[in-house]
């Protein structure tokens, strides 16, 4: 049997990229379907916003292990050759665009009616309505509540280990499993991914706060 | 594609998955109480203690917030039982779940319990009104008011996250489906049913929150 030494915690410690390169991978794709989702759900076209109702609907309502297992084992069944990288990927991706496409939505809705008024005054195109007028106003509002949901994606890539794949959680059990150290393990798996999302809580808090100060001045 | 899917398999096993929705539905539950209980302490404790404490209820908090559930439920399920203290995974699952919401409700609770602006007490004192009717009407329904949106948002993410106790085998809903997946080998068709039945108990628990909303909570609120 092996102590957990050095090796053991760099091994873990090796896993954090990939819990970081799903983290990314997940944020980017996530904030592309939540930018589709955001805006079909203050659309003026209403099959457009009852689809993006829905999606969001099925995503949040559901959870995120499940919508994983359906996409590894459903995805072979469809003639699909997957691996758990992809698998993964493409859950997180889908179930962080229902998250962020839903709080981004709050932040479209928060700008002032007024200004959605005066551009469709000003005639401006949907394009230049959205592009020029609200979205950028709506980006202020959202910064914040985006960091915070960083650290729900970083924590939500942990259920990519009951998959098999090897990030920071699933090298903890596999070191756990060789060392029955499961204390000392399990603490420094806990404690990587602490040291991962606590200085994004504290900027998310820390910009929250800001905004609100600016907003009652 | 040419996969037919086969559906009785799942449905023929349908005491099981009621048993283990039964499961999902208690786990839940009792660590919403449970969660609630350690909440209201820990936001009394924040809000009124010795430094001491709250720096120790903060510390709590800030772990639990930025750790997946998933190691939580490790730490709880392997690590404890290594230093002596042994339980079911039934067990662990709930204590997990009840330190895991008692860190999230602490902030909702304590949002509510600072809504009260000190003037709407006042006010009560001078219109003479009793201690339990001040309690009760200024200060409980209008805190409650205010947070009741966020607990029961975060009641059903807890419902949601509680799949992940099956890792343990916690017998809740997708154990069973994990379960049934050795048996059958019907992967596909059992977790989509699986997903289909924790959709119907979000949506049900979602209306039901809403009826006691309209009920118990909604009264003319001009602010």
């Amino acid at each position: 049997m092996r102590t957990f030494g050095t090796p053991e915690f760099l091994f873990i410690l090796e896993a954090a990229r990939w819990t970081l390169a799903l983290s990314v991978i997940a944020f980017i794709g996530g904030a592309i379907g939540g930018l589709a989702i955001a805006l079909s759900r203050t659309s003026d076209v209403a099959l457009l916003r009852a689809m993006s109702a829905g999606f969001i609907q099925l995503f949040q309502g559901t959870p995120l292990l499940l919508q994983l297992f359906l996409i590894f084992f459903g995805a072979p069944v469809l003639g699909f050759d997957i691996n758990p990288w992809i698998a993964a990927g493409t859950a997180l991706v889908l179930n962080s665009s229902a998250f962020l496409g839903q709080i981004w939505r709050g932040c479209i809705e928060a700008v002032p009616r007024g200004q959605w008024e005066a551009a469709e005054a000003l005639s401006l195109s949907y394009r230049s309505r959205m592009r020029d007028v609200v979205l950028p106003q709506a980006l202020r509002i959202a910064v914040a509540p985006t960091v915070g949901y960083m650290v729900q994606i970083i924590k939500g890539t942990s259920l990519a280990a009951i998959i098999g794949f090897t990030e920071v959680t699933r090298a903890g059990q596999i070191i756990n499993n060789a060392t029955f150290q499961p204390l000392v393990v399990f603490s420094v798996v806990a404690a990587i991914y602490f040291v991962l999302c606590w200085p994004l809580s504290l900027l998310a808090a820390r910009m929250e706060r800001r905004h609100k100060a600016a907003l009652a001045r | 594609m040419n996969y037919t899917f086969q559906f009785g398999a799942v449905f023929a096993a349908w005491p099981l998955l009621l048993k283990g929705t039964w499961i999902t539905i208690q786990l839940s539950v009792l660590a919403m109480l449970g969660g609630l209980a350690v909440a209201i302490a820990c936001a009394w404790g924040k809000t009124a203690g010795p430094r001491a404490l709250r720096w120790v209820i903060n510390t709590y908090i800030e772990v639990i917030r930025n750790t997946p559930f998933l190691v939580q439920l490790f730490f709880f399920f392997f690590a404890l039982p290594a230093i002596g203290l042994r339980w079911s995974a039934h067990t662990a699952a709930l204590t997990a779940m009840v330190v895991n919401l008692g860190a999230y409700a602490t902030e909702i609770i304590r949002a509510g319990i600072e809504s009260i602006p000190k003037g709407q007490i006042e006010a009560a004192l001078a219109l003479n009104l009793k201690r339990h009717e001040i309690f009760r009407f200024v200060i409980l329904k209008p805190a409650l008011k205010a947070i009741f949106p966020a607990l029961t948002s975060q009641f059903i993410l807890l419902m949601l996250s509680s799949a992940v106790v099956s890792v343990i085998s916690a017998d809740d809903l997708t154990s069973v489906a994990a379960n049934l997946q050795s048996q059958t080998f019907r992967s596909f068709e059992i977790y989509i049913v699986v997903t289909v039945i924790y959709l119907v108990l979000a949506l049900s628990f979602s209306a039901l929150f809403k009826l006691v909303y309209q009920w118990g909570l909604s009264y003319p609120d001009r602010r």
